[in-house]
């Protein structure tokens, strides 16, 4: 196991890791005592919005698996950040990629389902939604490789692009000739046929395969970033350009397949969601997941097995405000305030764990320069456009 | 600072320190590296709580809590690796934290100020130029206006002179000189022998977190002594070199010609030709497109006409992979920036234009074991110091970088080294082992070029001197023709000198 270590600074979880897993918590725990205040000004009662959250997160084994099956697009997507990340590109497209991964696997499955056999479909429909995706993260790819395009504002585009090409398929050429037959004209698409559905674990629950497609994801990814050529080119592109070019691996060629892959990863989770749990695609599908993906990778420390903890929070605490929206009756705002609260709280942690690391390794090496941990290298690079 | 003990974790860096320094003298601080000095100025500067011991400024005992505490007490401090913001101009870097009246900036009085002191200390700069513009030495000459503008009577140069020319060393002596002569208390870092002589007026030696003792810089004082008392043994400054067997040539050079970062020409119809088994030196001031030229040869850079052939083939229009592949090795300037990814291992980093080979990997995946065994081998062979394999490149000292560096390179089997400034910034010991290293590639037959802006170096190791000024060779120089004063007059651009 010794020899395995070697790259081990960053691909193993570290006993120091402990506090830099403690802290987030304690970052969570705070977060919820702000939204307590707001619940209060709310007229609620705290305690018992906090309960029923718990509980409907956690509360029995329906509750669980809900929580299990919002956690799995989230986790895909957190794995495809980590690698951008990890790449030295800041995808902030995951939403737009989720779209389109979506999009395109349901228009596939919608198209070939009739002809092409059952597990094969199925699995056809989601590397399609990853090649989706991975098309969406392909063009600020390029942009950045080829032309020093900023991505974070090529990705935001492509957000919104995503969203309304989105809209123009679902009320247009992908709509459901129900619809258009009873005259409603509610803006979906027809429903995918059941030969391209992923297995349900446990119904009735919503719970399906997608769950186990996501940890394997992860499990892949690690051993693609840490064990292999190809990650080691990635990760010193994302760490260092010039020292990359210096040694030969082609810049432009890493840092596009980095966001290629990220893409894909999202258009995979687009396109488990509707294969997995909606069956169709809907207007206002997975709304959101994108961005929270994020969050989910950076909570996980921009690690893919780190997302899966990660991932499973950010699930429960979803699926918990849900629960509180309806039971107790607050408004929906308040569910997104107290998400928005979360990422607050827990990005300053980071910065607080970065700097207590900084510290450590400061008073243990005296003549080293003081550099900021892990996740700083992947945020080190140049913001600028 | 008397009696100062600071302790780190297995290290005893500050052993009852005792120093001491006055207004209107350069103390010159010398030591190996490790041997304490940059701990005892980091405590001086704030950065460093003191275990024991105490500070005294102008009679009163002081504690710095932190480095504006200090800054605030008149204390100054000129890092090795500066502190300058790249995408802001001089003017701005000066300004930086010295908010007039706390809400706007007054950077046309600041830039006033600053022209006043560039004239006073004889520091020439444009306080416009924006400071990626800007030559190293240019760099520090920001440096040294930032603590001048900021008032600091005590001002700490960590080894100021390591990035320097001859004539930039000699500017900076004027202005260290002038420095003194205002009333300043300087502190000079250094593992420079001869500079150490030539500049201060008294000299601190530390060893292993003691100091070894402090005398007056007299006569008495000369490079052997020091060097014994800084290392405990003798040195060697002048390697021993079997004479020369030059073979065919490995690297041509041909009417080459190149842009820098600013899209100015910065090569000018270079012609050189390197054989095996001889090291070319090349001289020239920085900035005078020497960086530029590795950058071309190494493919780092485009050229904009001209050619450059590996072995008799051109591989101008090669990638940097296909020339790694053809046999160059290069060693390079900015040893941090390029020369290491410092958040991989060593291991890491070992591997970083091979680890796409067996026996690294197989298809896409790598062999641990392999590499463990390589780089535990390199770690051993160029007795590179560090905890182990999978310590993070950047905790190593920079002599040690550069060792890793080396061992990477010369393990790959190269036909042409490019070694660019290959012990800046690196101390004796250090320096001592690569010029050992690199005579012995030399031996062993391959093609080097050594660029160096450290003449003591070029003369020491080079068979031929090319010396390069504004972007061309000026002339190229057989070792025996080659004195100092030559050399200098052909670096300020006088052909004349050319024989």
């Amino acid at each position: 196991m010794m020899t395995r270590r070697l790259f081990g600074q960053r691909a193993r979880l570290s006993a120091a890791d402990l506090v830099v897993w403690i802290v987030p918590l304690v970052a969570v725990l705070l977060a919820l005592a702000v939204g307590a205040l707001l619940l209060l000004a709310l007229g609620a009662n705290p305690i018992e919005a906090y309960s029923v959250m718990l509980d409907g997160a956690f509360g029995d084994q329906a509750a669980l698996f809900r929580t299990l099956t919002r956690a799995t697009p989230l986790l895909l997507i957190a794995i495809g950040i980590c690698i951008a990340f990890r790449g030295g590109v800041i995808n902030i497209g995951a939403e737009g990629q989720l779209f389109v991964g979506a999009v395109s696997a349901t228009a596939f499955s919608l198209a070939a389902g009739p002809t092409i056999p059952a597990p094969w479909i199925a699995i056809l429909t989601l590397l399609v939604g990853f090649l989706g995706g991975a098309a969406w993260g392909a063009i600020p790819g390029i942009l950045k490789a080829r032309f020093d395009v900023n991505e974070i504002l090529t990705t935001v585009m492509m957000n919104q692009i995503a969203i309304q090409l989105l809209l123009f398929l679902l009320s247009g050429p992908m709509i459901d000739p129900e619809q258009i037959r009873q005259g409603t004209r509610i803006s979906q698409s027809a429903q995918l046929p059941e030969s391209s559905w992923l297995p349900r674990l446990a119904p009735p629950s919503q719970l399906h395969l997608g769950l186990f497609i996501g940890l394997a994801a992860a499990i892949v990814i690690y051993v693609l970033l840490w064990r292999t050529t190809l990650g080691y080119r990635i990760r010193a592109v994302g760490l260092s350009k010039d020292a990359a070019r210096y040694a030969g691996i082609s810049v432009p060629r890493y840092l596009t397949l980095a966001l290629i892959l990220s893409g894909g990863l999202a258009g995979l989770a687009g396109s488990v969601e509707v294969t997995g749990v909606t069956h169709r695609m809907v207007e206002g599908f997975a709304v959101g997941y994108g961005f929270s993906g994020i969050v989910v990778a950076l909570f996980g420390r921009l690690h893919p097995l780190g997302a899966i903890p990660s991932a499973f929070l950010f699930g429960a605490l979803l699926v918990g405000a849900e629960k509180m929206q309806r039971t107790i009756q607050v408004p929906s705002a308040t569910v997104i305030a107290l998400q928005g609260l979360v990422v607050i709280f827990v990005v300053s942690s980071e910065l607080l764990v970065r700097r207590w690391t900084a510290r450590r390794q400061a008073r243990a090496l005296p003549s080293a320069p003081v550099l900021p941990g892990v996740p700083a290298s992947a945020s080190h690079q140049e913001v600028s456009a | 600072m008397r009696g100062i003990v600071k302790r780190f974790p297995g290290v005893l860096a500050n052993d009852h320190v005792t120093f001491d320094v006055e207004a209107g003298e350069i103390h010159a601080l010398l030591g190996e590296n490790g041997a304490g000095k940059s701990t005892l100025m980091k405590i001086l500067y704030g950065l460093h709580r003191p275990d024991e011991g105490q500070i005294v400024l102008d009679g009163r005992e002081v504690t710095f809590h932190s480095p504006a505490a200090s800054l605030a007490a008149g204390i100054g401090m000129i890092h090795q690796h500066f502190m300058l913001v790249q995408t802001l101009t001089v003017t701005e870097n000066v300004a930086l934290g010295m908010n007039t009246n706390g809400v706007t900036l007054d950077l046309r009085g600041v830039r006033k100020r600053l022209l006043e002191i560039s004239e006073i200390y004889g520091l020439k700069i444009n306080p416009d130029a924006y400071i990626w513009q800007l030559s190293v030495g240019e760099q520090q000459r920001v440096e040294i206006i930032k603590a001048l503008y900021r008032g600091g009577a005590l001002i700490i140069l960590d080894e100021p002179t390591a990035v320097l020319t001859p004539q930039e060393v000699e500017e900076l002596s004027d202005t260290l000189k002038q420095m003194r002569e205002q009333g300043h208390a300087l502190i000079f870092i250094s593992h420079k022998l001869h500079e150490v002589r030539d500049l201060s007026d008294r000299i601190t030696v530390m060893r292993d977190g003691r100091v070894i003792d402090t005398i007056p810089n007299d006569d008495t004082v000369d490079r052997r002594k020091l060097a014994r008392m800084m290392v405990g043994r003798d040195v060697v400054f002048q390697p021993t070199k079997p004479p020369l067997s030059a073979g065919e040539v490995r690297l041509s050079v041909r009417s080459l010609s190149a842009d820098n970062d600013q899209g100015l020409l910065c090569l000018r119809d270079v012609s050189l030709d390197v054989r095996a088994g001889e090291i070319v030196g090349i001289a020239g001031v920085s900035g005078n497109g020497q960086r530029e030229l590795a950058e071309v040869i190494t493919g780092l850079r485009h050229a904009t006409s001209g050619d450059v052939a590996l072995g008799g083939k051109s591989i101008l229009h090669a990638p940097v992979a296909a020339r790694l592949e053809a046999g160059l090795a290069f060693i390079p300037e900015e040893r941090h920036r390029h020369g290491i990814i410092g958040a991989f291992s060593v291991a890491e980093n070992a591997i970083l234009q091979t680890h796409g080979r067996e026996p690294f990997s197989r298809g896409p995946f790598f062999n641990f074991g392999a590499i463990a065994r390589y780089s535990n081998d390199l770690i051993r062979r160029f007795n590179i110091k560090t905890p182990s394999a999978k310590t993070p490149a950047k905790n190593l000292s920079g002599g040690n970088i550069q060792k890793l560096i080396l061992a990477r390179e010369l393990s790959r089997s190269p036909s042409v080294l490019i070694a660019a400034q290959p012990t800046r910034g690196v101390d004796i010991s250090a320096t001592e082992y690569i010029h050992s290293v690199l005579i012995q590639q030399r031996s062993e037959g391959v093609a080097i070029v050594l660029i160096s802006e450290d003449l003591d170096e070029i003369l020491a190791l080079s068979d031929r001197i090319a010396v390069i000024y504004e972007g061309q060779i000026v002339g190229i120089l057989n070792r025996e023709e080659a004195d100092i004063e030559t050399l200098g007059l052909m670096m300020a651009g006088d052909t004349t000198a050319v024989s």
